[in-house]
């Protein structure tokens, strides 16, 4: 914000033959980076690339091999976070890295709290939260802990901690990844308003709409070297991603244009039947079926319903009312074993919390679904572990060098195709994917749509969740269309089309609003 | 398994340089005499001793690998001393019967514990800390405070001070327990699940396992292994000692698990680190004990110290961190 003058000749940040080297990988190559006072810049690439290397280098956490690093032409060299920040350079994380016990106002003044005589001031601490807050349109209980506010408002926090400390350069690591379309656009109108002040931003995103909506300019990184840096006007879209993946253009096309296949026979057998299934402040009630070698979508705005409906299915929470069948019996006493039981896998939406063993190896990840329904006294043997693992790393193309590597050690996208492994290993009739391509690059993407498609057409039934309404109507033979916690429509074949799930979300948002009106 | 053997180098050379000291300053720490019927020497001596503490730290290990602690097991030793004792003095209880309800009753104060835990929630160190002041209540209201000596059963001193293979037999009974849990552990599924839910609760059960019977389980055998180190100390002084029995070796067993490699946030666990380290432990005693600088032995009350200050040059040689620092790599070059 200080810096609102820098001449846009001379760059705010330059980053020049940057390399870092782990033992065993070279992460960044002689990577280059400029920065414009003034400029959304998104740097984008497949997990691997070394885009989080190249931010993590840039705000003190890794320290760089070679390479300079110039900001409003002085040389800096950021030994930690704190300096990075004390420089000018700010991070908002994915998951924001914030005390969430701690108030708003503490949160942004942390490390700087007003002093009064050597006590803290947390009346001037809690004015300074909100003049910081103020050019965020956000009015907020400064005095509330941060965990009382959605994620949304948590990165507004951090980005007004940014203000508050006159960050010249604020980098924003994959800001977009938990937030609702609304809330996307609070986000945007707060970036394009930091950008009129002057500030250089970093973008990173896997949203490629997004970064085309706000960026000026697009850095693209692969396998730790620079590919190149465009203006985001001229670079058409799949020439991006071709760009990011390499010589894989076919296939891009080919995903961008494709539409799930028909399903293979209409008189397909119903497999998972859910009838008024309900449970507060979850879902409304609702009926649900599958049937084998069909995909059903689930298409809503986050908050919709559709995790908790993923829930209810794989019996992690209990509906308060109505039955679930599988293969036309209820299932009772429902919990995961009992779903498993019922052949019933969930790649869960939270990866990190729900999904990977970080320190168990590739092969025990993949192997746990399937010796925990077999129980711990009929142990597979290590060479049929084996043979699993390695069966599954090529079925799947998962990238690592062995089955013994941690699994915590692989990207997102391989980490992913580990879940995957170990559902796929115990032949499950109903897989459900919530949220399968969140955060992982565009080749492994790719690689999981085929595999939707290949499973579906060996009668597997799925149940596809993604907030992508685009992927949803690409890989659903039927698509559920929710919204706050109702399921509001059901499109199939033809009727599948972005616009329309739209139209339906937005409509339906109109009816029940009149509906409210009649009943106050 | 490669990373297990890393782990154990460490432990190992501590081990190593302890012996060595012992070897340097006093020459007769190795020899070994052959005497009626068993070998002894030092190094049995500090086999011997180790014995309650290596018991305790195996079911520490699991315990441990599965994110929690259990603080109560020096109490349920000195709960299994008093009941034995009580059994046999008290009620003319034959031995075997005796050892039997005892052992029950450690398993039971155990899955009292895993219940805590794993059924209701409540926190490891919590509920724990709730049966480390209860069980030691419990032993002395059976004891009624007093020491109890238990004297006129063969049967049962040959527990602690027994020989078998020309070995005093606490060396064949920590023995038999350690191969139980490692082929319980490694030979079933269990140990996978073990590292499983204490490296990732949430995941775990998600992918199908019962993570609640797990928690219940290492609890259970915990218990069951400090109701053994209980019989063994009790057996080896022919007494209950309710107020000293198992005395602070809770944290004797955390220690052991600790110096052994396995972490206290849970997942992996390296048993046999932790055997190591409680034989490190214990050496470490003895060695305080045996050592004569000038003539003169080093007091007793040096003791807890010169302990702290070997664990934490242990704990340092494994530290990462400090590695990273002393090699260089952590600061630009």
């Amino acid at each position: 914000m200080t810096n609102r003058a820098t001449s846009t000749n001379s760059p705010l940040l330059k980053l020049r033959g940057i390399t870092k080297r782990f033992p065993g990988v070279l992460a960044l190559d002689g990577v280059d980076f400029t920065l414009q006072a003034g400029e959304i810049h998104a740097l984008l690439g497949e997990n691997g690339a070394g885009k989080s290397t190249l931010i993590k280098v840039l705000t003190g956490v890794y320290r760089r091999d070679t390479g300079s690093m110039q900001l409003g032409g002085l040389e800096i060299d950021p030994q930690n976070p704190a300096q990075a920040e004390q420089l000018g350079i700010s991070t908002v994380y994915q998951e924001v890295n914030l005390i969430p016990e701690l108030s708003v106002a503490e949160n942004i003044s942390i490390g700087r709290q007003p002093r009064w005589y050597g006590l803290i001031d947390w009346q001037a601490c809690r004015l300074r939260a909100q003049e910081a807050l103020a050019p965020l349109e956000l009015s907020i209980d400064v005095t509330q802990p941060l965990r009382t506010y959605s994620i949304a408002v948590q990165q507004m926090v951090a980005i007004a901690r940014a203000l508050d400390q006159q960050a010249k350069v604020l980098v924003l690591d994959e800001p977009t990844s938990s937030l609702d379309t609304a809330e996307v656009e609070q986000l945007f109108r707060v970036m394009r308003r930091l950008r009129k002040d002057g500030m250089g931003i970093v973008f990173v995103s896997h949203f490629l709409d997004q970064v085309y909506a706000i960026s000026d300019r697009l850095t693209v990184l692969r396998g730790g070297n620079l590919v190149g840096e465009y203006e985001a006007v001229s670079l058409p879209r799949l020439e991006l991603i071709s760009k990011m993946i390499g010589e894989k253009v076919a296939q891009v096309a080919e995903m961008e244009n494709r539409h799930a296949a028909p399903p293979t026979t209409d008189d397909q057998p119903v497999v998972l039947s859910a009838q008024g299934i309900q449970r507060r402040n979850a879902i409304e009630k609702m009926d649900l079926e599958i049937c084998a070698g069909e995909v059903v979508g689930l298409a809503g705005l986050l908050g919709s319903g559709r995790t908790e409906t993923a829930r209810l299915l794989f019996g992690i929470d209990q509906p308060d009312s109505g039955t679930i069948k599988v293969d036309g019996k209820i299932v009772r006493k429902h919990g995961p074993r009992t779903a498993i039981r019922n052949r019933i896998a969930l790649a869960p939406e939270d990866r990190k919390e729900a999904g990977i063993i970080p320190n168990l190896s590739v092969r025990e990840n993949i192997v746990l679904a399937l010796q925990g329904r077999r129980g711990w006294l009929r142990r597979i043997k290590r060479s049929d572990q084996q043979l699993l693992a390695d069966r599954f790393i090529r079925a799947l193309n998962i990238a690592t060098p062995n089955s013994e590597k941690l699994a915590g050690q692989l990207s997102g996208g391989n980490q992913q195709k580990v879940i995957l492994a170990r559902w796929l290993a115990m032949q499950p009739k109903i897989l459900i994917l919530d949220e399968p391509t969140r955060g992982i690059d565009v080749g492994a993407k790719v690689e999981i749509e085929n595999l939707v498609a290949e499973l579906c057409a060996d009668g597997m039934a799925l149940l596809f969740i993604s907030s992508e309404l685009a992927e949803v109507c690409r890989d659903s033979h039927r698509i559920v269309v929710l919204r706050d916690q109702r399921k509001i429509g059901e499109l199939t074949g033809e009727e599948i089309q972005l616009e329309r799930i739209m139209h339906i979300i937005a409509d339906e948002q109109t009816t029940e609003e009149a509906e409210d009106r009649t009943d106050a | 398994m490669p990373e297990s053997l890393r782990k154990l180098c460490w432990p190992l050379a501590a081990l190593a340089v302890l012996l060595l000291f012992n070897a340097l300053l006093n020459p007769e720490f190795f020899s070994l005499h052959f005497a009626e019927g068993r070998l002894t020497g030092s190094l049995v001596d500090v086999l011997d001793r180790a014995t309650p503490v290596l018991l305790l730290s195996l079911g520490m290990t699991l315990v441990i690998a599965t994110a929690g602690v259990d603080l109560s097991v020096g109490a349920v030793m000195a709960m299994a001393g008093s009941i034995s004792a009580v059994l046999l003095t008290d009620f003319g209880m034959p031995v075997l019967p005796t050892l039997l309800i005892t052992l029950l009753a450690s398993l039971a104060a155990g899955a009292w514990n895993g219940l805590l835990v794993s059924m209701l929630g409540i926190q490891p160190i919590v509920a724990t800390l709730i049966l480390m002041v209860a069980g030691r209540g419990i032993a002395q209201l059976l004891t009624d405070g007093q020491i109890i000596p238990i004297e006129g059963h063969p049967g049962f001193a040959y527990l602690g001070g027994g020989t078998l293979f020309f070995l005093p037999v606490t060396i064949t009974i920590a023995l038999a327990a350690a191969l139980f849990t490692a082929i319980a552990v490694r030979y079933t599924a269990l140990g996978l699940f073990i590292e499983s839910a204490g490296e990732n609760p949430t995941a775990s059960r998600y992918a199908g396992l019962n993570v609640r019977a797990v928690r219940l389980l290492v609890y259970t055998l915990s218990g069951l292994f400090a109701g053994v180190a209980g019989l063994i100390y009790a057996s080896d002084i022919t007494a209950a000692d309710a107020n000293n029995a198992g005395l602070y070796l809770e944290l004797d067993a955390i220690l052991a698990v600790v110096i052994g490699g396995t972490a206290l946030s849970g997942g992996r666990f390296f048993l046999a680190g932790s055997i190591i380290g409680a034989l490190i432990i214990q050496t470490l005693g003895t060695t305080i004990l045996m050592t004569q600088i000038g003539g003169q032995s080093i007091p007793a009350e040096w003791n807890l110290i010169v302990k702290a200050i070997v664990v934490l040059v242990v704990c340092l040689l494994q530290s990462a961190a400090l590695r990273q620092i002393l090699t260089g790599k952590g600061v630009r070059g």
